[in-house]
């Protein structure tokens, strides 16, 4: 009741209603209006969000943003010097440099965005069972998801490529599955945090069976830290990404990826540094954008965090 | 306020303030709190969460986050000095030096990666400049003190090996290490059982005749007030609503927030025949975002004016009651309460 | 024995033990949180059980209603021993069974509005009941708790502490429940604000015919409240008996602290009793043995060198 943990706590969730009468109530915690302006308090996170949505919107209108066809070939512009028509240079074959990393932002995003989906969906759904069934599930998924974490994503990359051939699908396979374990550990922490809390133990007392409370209370209250590992293994799948492609298992050529460009650039460094400078920018942006947001997102979501 | 004791005071609050933000706005946790208290004196200060009872102190003690904490006014003149602009440095000198406090809850106030003797004699070195061996022998004397048993051997245990009781024992003892002018106990017998809390009590009350020192005693527990205090002061929505000598005070209150109060409390003696129910206080504590205008209990009370509910009504003396018995009201409670009496029969 | 006489729960040597694990993980000896407690609670009554920390009051509140299950013992509700009862034949008896939790902070579900909260009860029990059916019930459970129905759509941070409660109460009693064990349910609310549930809590009973299991350290608030009381030490019951005769003649030593430490809100009493009392850590109290019926229904753990 006191300490100014639990005196400011009580002062801040105060009543709405005093004898009845509807006190008007500024603003409510808690609610998505509440949620955003938090998060814009933030200016690192506001960074963050701009930087990933500049991204996403480059890679969904790629097609009306590039100035050139990222696979068209100039013979004229081969490891051309950033210029008016070329503004980022061209690259080893005269394709233009600011094409393809327009372009390029598809499979970088697209790897984040699907890979991520890919171990959230398997890794949610694992997670709940463990952390809340215990026992022996909790035992035998713990296992499988170490056996999981003991392999590093190269080496499950470079065997998916070997028996289905390297593609950018397969590289999203093989980054999803590796951080799989990630959101079932996640996700088994939160529950077994929970499972702990009174209200558990209250929808216990009515009469909830299992899978109601795994799915009704404990689930959506652990969306929000599930919601921020995701996007900070975005940030995390793009550098995967660039690295399989850069290793030559993700986007095969002709087609973009930041990746595979420095994979190329590499070889050109001294006569043609533009072809390595921009992807190797992209890749730093789309990262940084995606670590700035998720460390705002997380501290936005945290009631207790407040500004 | 100092007039009404004699002498000056050993410490003056004057109009204090205390504001947080929050994303739902500023919290205005304490709104223009002055008093005084006199040396050897014994304050006990009386609330519920929200009532500003801890906040206050805190803040004056510098101990409030800032931000989101903001101390939008006011003075605390301790021996003079107003501590509220004093700098850091000179603050740590008197918290925990001249003024000592206790709080809630000992195992989080306690370091659990130091031994019991490290965290009393830190205070000792930092406030007196003792040596390490004149410090560890005062740290035993302390602990004697605080009637640990067996003290001398258990200086070099940790925090975990005490119990909840004992723990606030040392508590105490690193709260008195230096001879406190002032002691402030925050909560400090919320968390423990009734039996430890009566130990506890009758051991500050030791104390207070072995070292003479001032003592702000914070709580919800109008029983624990009632046999400590000099001084009762009742607080709500970060305001005193009241405040006198204890016996006043319990047997004439002024305020309709502390007859609620008083009237709340089942009798322990009293069978349960013929008990009708509890006589609660309607409502709830305002939202300090939105205080009300005027009297803050104005929501809650039966006998509250027009004007209470307009206009915040000062902190004065109370008519016809013990001298240095105040209150904040614009109806007359004795009054209201002598013709219900009438009206009854 | 009229009928109103048979005891609605009945609870027979019931024992809590939890495995302490030796420091190298192998097997150590048991903590024997709760040892072999007996009570019967009748139909319209309060059973308080006080006792202070680690005492094991929650956890007879937590085995009782089969949440922790008993290590040993039985407790019979309405004639059924519960821990017989299967997972899915127990979930269906909780429609009897409720329990009021301490802290309404912690008891709700932050991320459920709290008519969907109480809705809760009659999705789990009535499926018979529909959608604009469970919204009119909620409705006029939240009117007979004191709170207004129109706030059934807001959530847990939007209310105080003490209407946070009466929207557990509110849960508790929608299926029209015959016991509900409230675990210290106004420990955390304001003192302003604690009358106010005792209240609600007594109105429903005399409204329902309800039967309370009151765990509580508020001795006052227990006296008020409770028909009959128990007093737990270190696990054990070491004095039973109706209220009066538990506050007015205690009898067990321990018993007599307990009622001895309770502040007086009255200065020159609470300064007599103070001064009284010890700053130094009481001396321990011998163990109780059996319970022996002292006087009609007075039942205390009487030391061997006491016994008649």
């Amino acid at each position: 009741m006191s300490g100014i943990d639990r005196d400011g706590a009580a002062l801040l969730p105060s009543p709405t209603v005093v004898e009845g009468r509807r006190v008007p109530l500024p603003r409510e915690p808690g609610t998505l209006r509440a949620f955003w302006r938090r998060l814009r308090a933030r200016r690192s996170a506001v960074v963050g969000l701009v930087i990933v949505v500049g991204l996403v919107l480059m890679a969904v209108f790629a097609a009306w943003i590039a100035p050139y066809d990222p696979t068209e070939t100039d013979w004229g512009a081969v490891r051309a010097a950033p210029s008016l028509a070329h503004p980022f240079g061209g690259d080893e074959v005269g394709r233009d440099v600011l094409a393809r990393i327009v372009y390029g932002a598809r499979a970088s995003l697209g790897a984040g965005l699907v890979s991520v989906a890919l171990a959230v969906s398997l890794g949610l759904p694992l997670g709940l069972v463990a952390g809340y069934a215990g026992g022996w599930v909790d035992g035998a998924i713990m296992r499988l998801t170490d056996a999981l974490l003991a392999i590093p994503f190269l080496i499950l990359a470079i065997a998916l490529a070997a028996f289905l051939g390297p593609s950018l699908t397969n590289a999203m396979v093989a980054i999803g599955l590796s951080a799989t374990s990630t959101f079932v550990r996640l996700t088994r922490a939160q529950v077994q945090a929970l499972a702990a809390e009174e209200f558990v133990e209250a929808a216990r007392s009515v009469g909830n069976p299992p899978w109601r409370i795994a799915l009704v209370h404990i689930l959506p209250n652990i969306v929000p830290a599930i919601l921020v590992q995701a996007t900070l293994t975005i940030a995390a799948a793009i550098i995967a990404e660039a690295s399989l492609s850069f290793l030559g298992l993700g986007q095969q050529p002709p087609e973009p990826s930041w990746g595979a460009m420095l994979n190329v650039a590499k070889n050109f460094l001294d006569q043609a540094p533009w072809m390595a400078i921009w992807p190797g920018l992209s890749i730093f942006l789309a990262v940084l954008g995606f670590n700035l947001f998720g460390d705002g997102l997380r501290d936005a979501l945290d009631p207790r965090g407040r500004t | 306020m100092a007039a009404e004791m004699g002498g000056a005071p050993l410490l003056e609050v004057r109009d204090l303030a205390v504001a947080f933000d929050t994303d739902g706005g500023a919290v205005h946790a304490v709104n223009g709190v002055s008093y005084a208290l006199r040396e050897g004196e014994t304050l006990g200060i009386v609330g519920e969460s929200g009532s500003g009872k801890s906040v206050h102190v805190l803040a004056m003690l510098g101990l409030i986050p800032r931000p989101p904490g903001r101390i939008t006014g006011g003075q605390v003149l301790f021996q003079g000095r107003d501590l509220l602009s004093l700098p850091e440095k000179a603050l740590r000198r008197v918290r925990g030096g001249e003024i000592g406090f206790v709080f809630q809850d000992p195992m989080s106030s306690l370091n659990p990666g130091m031994t019991v003797a490290a965290q009393i004699i830190e205070p000792l070195r930092i406030h007196l400049g003792l040596d390490r061996r004149a410090a560890r022998a005062r740290a035993r004397e302390l602990l004697d003190l605080v009637r640990i048993p067996n003290a001398a051997g258990r200086l070099d245990q940790y925090p975990h090996e005490f119990s909840g009781g004992q723990r606030q024992r040392v508590m105490i003892a690193v709260g008195i290490a230096c001879r406190p002018k002032i002691l402030i106990a925050d909560e400090a017998t919320t968390a423990l059982d009734v039996t430890v809390q009566a130990e506890i009590v009758a051991l500050v009350q030791d104390l207070k005749r072995e070292i003479g020192m001032a003592i702000i005693w914070i709580t919800h527990d109008l029983g624990v007030v009632a046999g400590i205090s000099d001084t009762v002061q009742v607080m709500y929505a970060g305001r005193i609503l009241e405040r006198g000598p204890v016996d006043d005070i319990f047997a004439d209150p002024r305020s309709a927030y502390t007859l609620g109060l008083l009237r709340s409390l089942p009798d322990l003696t009293r069978g349960r025949a013929g008990r009708g129910r509890l006589r609660q206080i309607e409502g709830a504590p305002p939202d300090m975002r939105v205080p009300p205008p005027g009297d803050p209990f104005a929501p809650r009370n039966a006998y509250a004016t027009a004007r209470c509910r307009s206009e915040m009504p000062p902190l004065v003396q109370a008519k016809g009651a013990a001298p240095g018995h105040l209150v904040a009201a614009w109806y007359d409670l004795p009054e209201i309460l002598s013709d219900e009496a009438e009206r009854a029969r | 024995m009229r009928a109103s006489d048979e005891p609605i729960i009945s609870v027979r040597n019931l024992s809590k033990h939890y495995p302490l694990r030796s420091w190298w993980g192998g097997k150590g000896s048991v903590f024997r949180a709760v040892e072999n407690v007996s009570f019967d609670i009748r139909p319209g009554e309060t059973l308080g059980l006080v006792g202070e920390s680690g005492s094991g009051k929650s956890t007879i509140g937590r085995a009782v209603t089969m949440l922790n299950p008993p290590t040993e013992g039985s407790v019979a509700f309405e004639g059924t021993n519960l821990s017989m009862l299967s997972a899915k034949a127990m979930r269906a008896k909780r429609a009897r069974i409720q329990t009021v939790f301490q802290d309404p902070y912690a008891a709700l579900n932050p991320r459920m509005s709290v008519g969907d909260y109480v809705s809760e009860a009659f999705k789990l029990h009535r499926p018979d009941m529909s959608r604009a059916e469970r919204r009119e019930a909620v409705a006029g459970l939240f009117e007979r708790v004191g709170l207004e129905p129109r706030f059934a759509g807001r959530f847990p941070h939007q209310f105080s502490g003490g209407q946070r409660q009466r929207v557990c109460i509110a849960r508790a009693i929608a299926l029209k429940p015959s016991f509900i064990v409230a675990d210290e349910p106004i420990a955390a609310l304001d003192v302003s604000i604690q009358a106010q549930v005792v209240n609600l809590l007594q109105d429903l009973q005399a409204e329902l015919g309800l039967s309370y299991l009151f765990i509580s350290h508020d001795l006052r608030m227990v006296r008020y409240l409770c028909h009959r009381v128990a007093v737990l030490w270190r696990g054990r019951i070491v004095e039973l008996a109706e209220s009066d005769a538990l506050y007015d003649d205690p009898r067990h030593p321990y018993t007599r602290r307990l009622l001895g430490a309770v502040p007086v809100p009255v200065p020159a009493v609470e300064r007599a009793r103070l001064a009284a009392e010890s700053a130094a850590p009481a001396s321990a109290i011998a163990e109780g043995g059996d319970l022996v019926e002292v006087a009609p229904g007075h039942w205390v753990a009487t030391p061997p060198e006491d016994r008649p």
